[in-house]
């Protein structure tokens, strides 16, 4: 059996765990805090392969029929 | 006297476009050969198109998607079962699948997937019809009944099982393997018949007749070989390729076989891709569900109703329903719960609890008579008086 990795899965979109420096801007543009953006499970599968830790915000960015690409947050909770 | 393309990029790599439009855009002026003058003037006219487009602050979106969504559900058929498009295999199709999907049940009523197969060279399964044959045989459960018949024989108290030799070469499985499962599966003694060729006999471990009647029934649910709940395979060519489509739905066990093709295999069990794929998988999943499901019906409704719906189920990083146990129950206004179901419960829950409705919502707004906060409703003027201002030049 050969380990694959979900990412690789085509309807699993792009991860990626976001520095404090790249969070701040997001959340200035909306103007929110870390806690009201939509969240991801910490046991959530994607979140083990990645490696995120619950408080980490991970970006997503999927391809979408209406924008082409779109960038999409979520908190990393219990 | 058009413009180099690094002057356009650098004009227009700003704006703050969605991508694709900014691709279309980028290509256009490129191909058409634009001035300085007439990209501004294509910069603007692009802008206010597109804001124009944009959904207004305060426009009741929910409302928006809930209708559209409604209004051509309306026109589905009522009716369950379909034995549409995929290789005989029925499916939930109409209403009653559009309502699985937004209930987020855990098992949908007919499960089934898609198994892609890896085409990495030309002699891969996908190309192969024996390989793909083969691999389908792996993955269908086998049970008794597929490859032998079973007499129970009561002065004996025991059971024949007699093996089909053809049956049991085509699923590639042996005397011993048989022996083998049901040895682990139950408290029995199984033997290998001496005399007769491909013949069984289990006893059960104790020889009561009580014992016996109720193992002639649990050897039927033994699987002997194969993914516990795949009751059926089919192979079919699509193109140059052969996929499986299964009946019944296991997708992390399928993944774990070698020549599928881990990439693009899927199931149309939401719950299931949640677990295995994660949370965004699940929403891409009831997005393309939903949409397979209403344009099967022949009804075309815009993806992003759709897209919003998708994302309210998923934005608390679990798959929950619209309803009473998802999004609605969830709702903090008092009233807002108690409109939807379970009036009583909620008042009296409520009011024993001592809860405090903040009237922020809109139904709530509704219920008292008030001015809701959607559209104009949400927009307060702030008047200085003029004493101030004037104060303030001082």
């Amino acid at each position: 059996m050969t380990k694959f990795s979900l990412l690789d899965h085509e309807s699993v979109p792009k991860h990626e765990i976001m520095s404090e420096g790249e969070l701040k801007p997001v959340l200035s543009k909306y103007s929110i805090e870390k806690e009201q953006l939509p969240k991801i499970k910490v046991q959530d599968p994607v979140s083990k392969e990645i490696g995120a830790a619950v408080g980490d915000v991970v970006k997503i960015t999927r391809k979408s029929q209406t924008a082409g690409e779109a960038e999409y947050y979520r908190l990393v909770i219990e | 006297m058009s413009i180099s393309e690094a002057t356009i990029d650098s004009m227009i790599k700003d704006l703050p476009l969605p991508s694709n439009i900014f691709n279309t855009l980028r290509e256009d002026v490129i191909k058409a050969g634009v001035s300085k003058k007439e990209l501004e003037e294509i910069i603007e006219k692009v802008m206010e198109e597109y804001n124009i487009s944009c959904i207004e602050p305060c426009d009741a979106a929910g409302v928006v998607a809930a209708q559209s969504i409604g209004e051509p559900g309306t026109q589905m058929t009522m009716r369950t079962f379909h034995y549409a498009g995929v290789a005989e295999i029925s499916v939930t199709l109409g209403l009653p699948r559009l309502i699985e999907i937004v209930d987020a049940r855990k098992i949908p009523s007919t499960p089934m997937m898609t198994i892609a197969l890896s085409k990495e060279h030309p002699e891969d399964y996908a190309y192969d019809r024996e390989k793909t044959r083969a691999l389908a045989w792996e993955i269908e459960a086998t049970k008794i009944d597929h490859i032998a018949d079973v007499t129970t024989d009561l002065s004996q108290m025991q059971l024949i099982i007699d093996l089909h030799e053809k049956a049991m070469e085509g699923r590639n499985i042996t005397i011993d393997q048989v022996k083998e499962r049901f040895n682990e599966e139950l408290n029995v003694m199984v033997t290998i018949s001496q005399d007769i060729d491909n013949q069984i006999i289990i006893a059960p471990g104790e020889p009561s007749y009580r014992e016996l009647l109720q193992l002639a029934k649990s050897i039927h649910n033994v699987t002997l070989k194969g993914i516990e709940g795949i009751k059926r395979v089919v192979v079919r060519k699509e193109g140059e390729e052969y996929t499986l489509y299964t009946e019944g739905s296991a997708l992390r066990d399928v993944l774990q076989f070698d020549g599928v093709d881990k990439t693009r295999t899927s199931t149309n069990n939401i719950n299931e891709i949640y677990e295995v794929l994660g949370v965004e998988a699940a929403r891409n999943a009831i997005i393309k569900e939903a949409t397979d499901t209403l344009r099967e019906q022949g009804l075309t409704v815009d993806i992003r109703h759709i897209m919003l719906v998708a994302d309210l189920m998923t934005c608390d990083g679990e798959v929950k329903q619209i309803g009473r146990h998802g999004i609605s129950g969830e709702k903090a206004s008092v009233f807002a719960r108690a409109a939807f179901e379970v009036t009583v419960n909620h008042l009296l829950d409520a009011g024993m609890r001592g809860d405090v409705d903040q009237l922020q919502g809109v139904t709530e707004n509704i219920i008292v008579g008030q001015p809701i906060r959607m559209g104009t409703g949400d927009v307060h003027l702030i008047s200085r008086r003029m004493e101030d201002i004037e104060a303030e030049k001082e």
